[in-house]
Order: C-alpha cells, then structure tokens, then sequence
C-alpha cells in the first residue's frame, strides 16, 4: 500500500478510535511511531511540544506535524483529513439523529443531567490551566507573580470591556509575556 | 455559498486563535458562534460539547462539525471543520519546515507564558458564565459537584462521566427533582 495512503488511514483510524479529545491522541501516535518507524519518540516529544505551543487544537496540530514530516505540504493536508473524517461522519449522523429526537422527553432529561457536568469538566480544564500559568505544576513550589498581577488586570479588564473580542486579549498578552519576559 | 465562506471563516479564526485545545476554544465560540452569528445558543453548545466529548475526534472539531450541520446541513459541516483545521496545516507547515527549534525559542515561550495568562481569564468568565446558565437548582449544584470530584481527583474516564451525568440526569426528572431544561 503507499505511504500516504497507508498513513491516511492510520490517522483515520486515530480519529475515530481517540475518545476525548486531543491528548487521548497520543497513546495512538507513539503506537504508529513503534509500528512503522516514521517518526521516533524523541520526534514524538517534538511535536507534542509544538503541537502544544502553536494555535489549534492538539490532536490537529500533531496531525499535521506527522504528515508533514514525511510529504510535506500534501502530507499535512492528507493526514489531517484522515483524522477529521470519522468526526465529520460521525457528528452529522448524531447531528441529524439529534434534530429529529430533541423534543423527545428522555432526551431533554439526559440533557439537563448532562448540562452541569460539562461545566464541571470545562471547571477542572480552568483550574488546571490555572495551577499552571501560577504555579508551574500542582507542588505548588513555585509562584508567577508576574502573571498573577497581569490575571488580576485582565480579569478587571474584562469586566470593564466585557464585549471586546477575546482575540485582542490573547494578542496583547503575548506581547506582555514578551515584554516582561514571563 | 455565502453562508459556506462565512462559517470557514469564522471557525478559521476560532482556529487561528485557540490554544490548548478544545475547552479553551470555549470563549472564542462564545463570542463568534453564540454572540456575533447567532448560530446557536449557549444551551446548544453545551450539548455539542457533551456529545464530543464521549464521541471520537477532536472536540473542537466535533463543534463545528455540528454547528456547521445545522446552519448548512452536509456541506456546511465539512465548511467549518475545514475551517478549523486549516490554520493547524498553515501553521505547522510553516514551523516544522523552518524553525525546527520553535517550541525552545526563549520569545515563543514568553509569548506563550502571556497567552496563557489571557486564556486562564477567559476561560475563568466563561466558567461563571455558563455555571450561572446551567446549573438552575440543587440538584445541579450536586451533579456539578460530583463530576468535578471525579473528574479532578480519579481517573475515571470523561465518557463513563458524561454517561452517569445523563443517567442521573433521567433519574432525577423522573423523580421531578430536576425540571426539563434547568
């Protein structure tokens, strides 16, 4: 079979077997790595690393790095596809299905159960990113101070400005992480 | 047509903008999808993301496959997942290719030490923001309380989570402890 093709596939079966988002993708990329040898796992930690430091969702960006490793351009577009298609096919039946059954009174329960609990997972995502940015990790050894006083003004900022794009507030915090050297 | 380039560009720039994945793409749909396009409503969101989480993909991509499938049906799912991911393919291509050492350079990781301040805020009003929205009573509240337990400090996977949300979510109307749609 030919790389690309091999490799789309690879990627298809990525897509469609990783629950949960981009980090589940992982244990399936050092899989390939092992099985084919197109990438090592220092490559691996690589572009997890860029993956993680460049917009975009991970699970994406890894996809695209892994292509373009190995054909380029083409690469990137071929195996990025791979690992979207199964979402796509996926989502619009569940997404056809769900318009149909909406009204339905089981499904307008599971929802109102459901509803909290995601807040209750977007809450853990919050602080995790949290102990982060402040912390470095959860020892709690360190204590960004720096960063702590620039939340402290955008979260003032926010409630002043409250309808400015968040765009602007990612763009200007880059360059005052640049500027303090955070 | 004009819808088609309108939701590619739109979730290009929800892409271009997004770093750390799918949860921290939360106030860019709040702003973009729910604010300025009204393509969905707050309500609605929340249900996607429930669904990517426990189906396969990417969430990020699962999200704009469905908002994409109800404002335009098939081809408007496949205009804004390729939406999303096209800045993923621009971006790597361009870094992998060039600056092999990117993710060390001393200025992406200051940049990306601001960034992140930025995404903790916004990600800390979107919290308020949809807590306030979603969790109407107690039994809420205790939902809420019970999976960010779980999900902060087990193991235990996000599917079975979301699965259990839903089941108490069924039992709890039933019972008529938990209104439809609070």
């Amino acid at each position: 079979m030919p790389k690309l093709l091999l490799m789309f596939l690879e990627f298809f079966k990525t897509g469609l077997f990783a629950v949960g988002g981009g980090l589940a993708t992982i244990p399936f990329l050092r899989e390939i790595g092992v099985r084919y040898g197109w990438y090592t796992m220092s490559d691996l930690s690589t572009m997890i690393a860029v993956s993680e430091s460049t917009p975009g969702p991970m699970g994406v960006n890894m996809a695209s790095y892994v292509g373009f490793s190995q054909y380029g351009v083409l690469g990137s577009i071929i195996v990025t596809l791979g690992l979207i298609l199964p979402s796509l096919i996926v989502i619009c039946i569940i997404a056809n299905f769900l318009e149909k059954f909406k009204e339905a009174e089981l499904v307008q329960q599971i929802f109102a159960g459901l509803k909290p609990a995601v807040v209750a997972f977007i809450a853990v995502a919050t602080i995790d990113i949290l102990v982060t940015t402040l912390f470095g990790d959860y020892t709690f050894s360190t204590f960004h101070w720096k960063q702590f006083i620039c939340l402290f003004i955008l979260l003032a900022l926010s409630k002043y400005k409250p309808k400015l794009h968040p765009i602007w507030f990612i763009v200007a915090s880059a360059v005052v992480g640049i500027v303090f050297a955070f | 047509m004009k819808k088609l380039i309108q939701l590619y560009v739109s979730w290009f720039k929800m892409g271009l903008f997004t770093f750390g994945g799918g949860y921290a793409m939360l106030p860019m749909i709040q702003k973009e999808v729910i604010e300025k396009y009204h393509w969905a409503t707050e309500d609605e969101v929340m249900d996607y993301y429930a669904i990517g989480q426990c189906t396969p993909g990417v969430i990020a991509v699962n999200t704009s496959t469905f908002i994409g499938y109800y404002q335009a049906g098939i081809p408007g799912a496949i205009a804004a997942t390729l939406g999303v991911v096209t800045p993923s393919i621009i971006i790597i291509s361009i870094i992998a290719g060039l600056i092999t050492n990117f993710s060390s350079l001393a200025i992406v990781q200051h940049a990306l030490n601001g960034i992140r301040v930025a995404v903790c805020m916004l990600m800390i009003n979107a919290v308020l923001k949809l807590g306030k929205g979603n969790i109407k009573n107690k039994i809420g509240f205790l939902i809420f309380a019970v999976a960010l337990i779980f999900a902060m400090f087990t193991k235990v996977s996000t599917v079975l989570l979301v699965i259990g949300a839903g089941i108490a979510g069924v039992i709890f109307s039933r019972i008529g402890w938990l209104k439809k749609n609070a």
